[in-house]
């Protein structure tokens, strides 16, 4: 039976779905981006007005107390500065997942003992999902503000450990699809997917972390959809879908930029492949250094330069001095642009973001495979705080963990140099060929004093 | 309105395929825009939170308010938060300005 404000309602939500798709279709240029946001708002705030208009809705009191806490807990979330945006990214993972966990498990307790099979086959998918999500994305936001230990954490049998958790919460949840009314087994499907999702992320070293938010954001998406299907809502299953699939594409296209398959990255912690081919690497052999006044000269007389920033220089808020930098270059008549690897930062995009905080115009930010046909001809790659992303062993040593990972070719420029701490292995522990080439220079110490002096030695800056 | 099962198969399958389709033009400078967007977008699940906080229940209510309760809080952070920081990063990307003069 559907009521004329059943039909209004469905409508709304059609609406909503539309918005949606625009609001991703529009998000394909940084020119429509805008309005991209501007649409899922209003598909928002169409589907809420809606759903809070309706006439089941009886008890408003908690529901209002719920909508301004939440708010009053978001706003700050939206103000965070940008070096933070991916253990925000993590947090608001967990945040959803919590969402479609508690949701899950009310409407157990709601329709048990009578859950139809397939409605508790996807409430459990809904649970398992979201529980081991909301753990997973706080132990990463965890790793990324660095209150967890950063190093992954690995034992022996650790996969054997976590696959049998795994398959334990299914059986689980495969009595509970036979058996609805044995509410006892419910909080296992709750409880194991919780601890899962902590192991799951143990073993997770820093670099892999833009691999890993993107798998989590595509099962916050998975988990939402599920939920969908348990509260017969369409527009649900959609934006579960649309994040599901977002969230795919990201993990595979970070895969792919690390040349590992997703079973790897889960199952396969980086940190131990590379203890060998760290230990191989210890003989001694130079690096050139110089001081900044020297680069500075050298920078002054390229026509072409090509920044390759990495976390490093996230880590150092280096940023707004590379904007000095890149001005003070572009004044002297010099073409600067910048060469973003996929996986450079703790995020997808999460350099980008960063140098567009600092005011660096979008089309001068090239990915790889544009950035790499130019170097060639470039005068000098400047690396600011990334190391494995340009390391040529990816490209010509078949014993380097990491061979077959496309890099940015710094070593292909004229001149190259590298802006380093020090010469210690970086976080990987992959020895870098390149700051042993003759035509690299090292610049040692903090990316932002670096920088700031090769700017003062410029004669530029803000100063 | 009670949706028929197989309708909503559909649904997911086709709005995976839409997903696919639109996020794969996606530009790589806008990833984290666009993963933070999706989270607040995916927070829709609100609507499923508000309808079993609000309703009317024969069994078990008290547990399902507390629990929709945080939920709804949850949701609403993740809408407001992921709104606001997706168009403070949009904000931010700016084309180069059309041959300034030294």
């Amino acid at each position: 039976m559907t009521s004329p404000s059943d039909t209004l309602l469905q409508v709304t939500y059609l609406v909503a779905t539309v918005l949606f798709v625009l609001s991703l279709k529009w998000l394909s240029s940084p020119a429509t981006a805008r309005r991209g946001v501007f649409a899922g708002e209003l598909g928002m705030l169409l589907a809420v007005a809606g759903t809070l208009l309706h006439r089941e809705i009886v008890d408003y009191k908690w529901i209002a107390v719920a909508l301004v806490l939440g708010a009053i807990i978001g706003v700050p979330l939206g103000k965070v500065a940008m070096t933070k945006v991916p253990q925000r990214t993590a947090l608001s993972h967990a945040f959803g997942a919590l969402c479609v966990t508690l949701v899950g498990t009310s409407e157990f307790y709601l329709q048990t003992p009578n859950v139809p099979p397939f409605t508790m086959a996807v409430l459990s998918l809904e649970v398992i999902l979201g529980s081991l999500t909301f753990t997973g994305s706080l132990m990463a936001a965890g790793k990324l503000q660095e209150i967890l230990p950063q190093r992954p954490i690995t034992y022996k049998g650790q996969n054997i450990v976590n696959l049998g958790l795994l398959a334990v919460a299914v059986a689980v949840a495969a009595i509970l699809v036979a058996h609805p009314e044995r509410k006892e087994l419910f909080p296992l499907i709750l409880a194991i997917p919780l601890i899962f999702g902590v192991m799951m992320i143990i073993p997770i070293g820093g670099a892999d972390m833009p691999t890993v938010i993107s798998l989590l954001n595509s099962y916050a998406g998975l988990s939402a959809a599920a939920m969908g299907f348990v509260v017969d809502s369409n527009l649900l299953i959609i934006a579960g879908a649309l994040d599901g699939a977002s969230g795919f594409i990201l993990s595979v296209n970070m895969s792919k930029a690390m040349n590992r398959s997703f079973t790897n990255v889960l199952f396969g912690a980086f940190g131990q492949q590379q203890a060998a081919g760290a230990a191989a690497a210890q003989d001694a052999r130079t690096v050139r250094s110089a001081t900044p006044e020297e680069a500075a000269a050298i920078l002054e007389a390229a026509s072409k330069v090509v920044i390759v920033p990495g976390y490093g220089m996230a880590v150092a808020q280096a940023q707004h001095k590379v904007r000095e930098l890149y001005d003070s270059l572009t004044k002297r008549g010099v073409d600067v642009k910048f060469g973003i690897h996929p996986v450079a930062g703790r995020m997808p995009g999460h350099m980008n973001v960063l140098l567009a905080e600092a005011d660096i115009p979008y089309d001068k930010l090239l990915e790889m495979d544009d950035i790499n046909s130019e170097l060639p001809q470039t005068d000098v790659a400047l690396v600011i705080g990334a190391n494995d992303v340009t390391n040529p062993a990816a490209r010509n040593d078949s014993k380097s963990p990491i061979y077959g990972m496309p890099i940015i070719d710094v070593d292909k420029a004229r001149t190259a140099m590298v802006i380093k701490r020090s010469m210690a292995a970086g976080f990987a522990g992959i020895d870098n060929p390149l700051y042993y080439i003759d035509k690299t220079l090292m610049l040692f110490g903090d990316a932002k004093a670096v920088v700031g002096a090769l700017v003062r030695s410029l004669g530029g800056g803000h100063e | 309105m009670k949706l028929d099962l197989m309708t909503s198969l559909y649904v997911f399958v086709l709005a995976g395929f839409i997903g696919f389709e639109v996020i794969r033009r996606v530009s790589p400078l806008l990833h984290t825009p666009l993963m933070s967007l999706t989270n607040a977008l995916d927070a829709i699940a609100v609507v499923g939170a508000i309808i079993i906080v609000g309703r009317q229940h024969e069994q078990g209510s008290t547990l399902a308010k507390v629990l929709g309760t945080i939920a709804i809080v949850a949701a609403t952070s993740n809408i407001v938060g992921g709104f606001l920081i997706t168009d403070r990063m949009l904000r931010m990307f700016k084309a180069s300005r059309p041959t300034k003069k030294p």
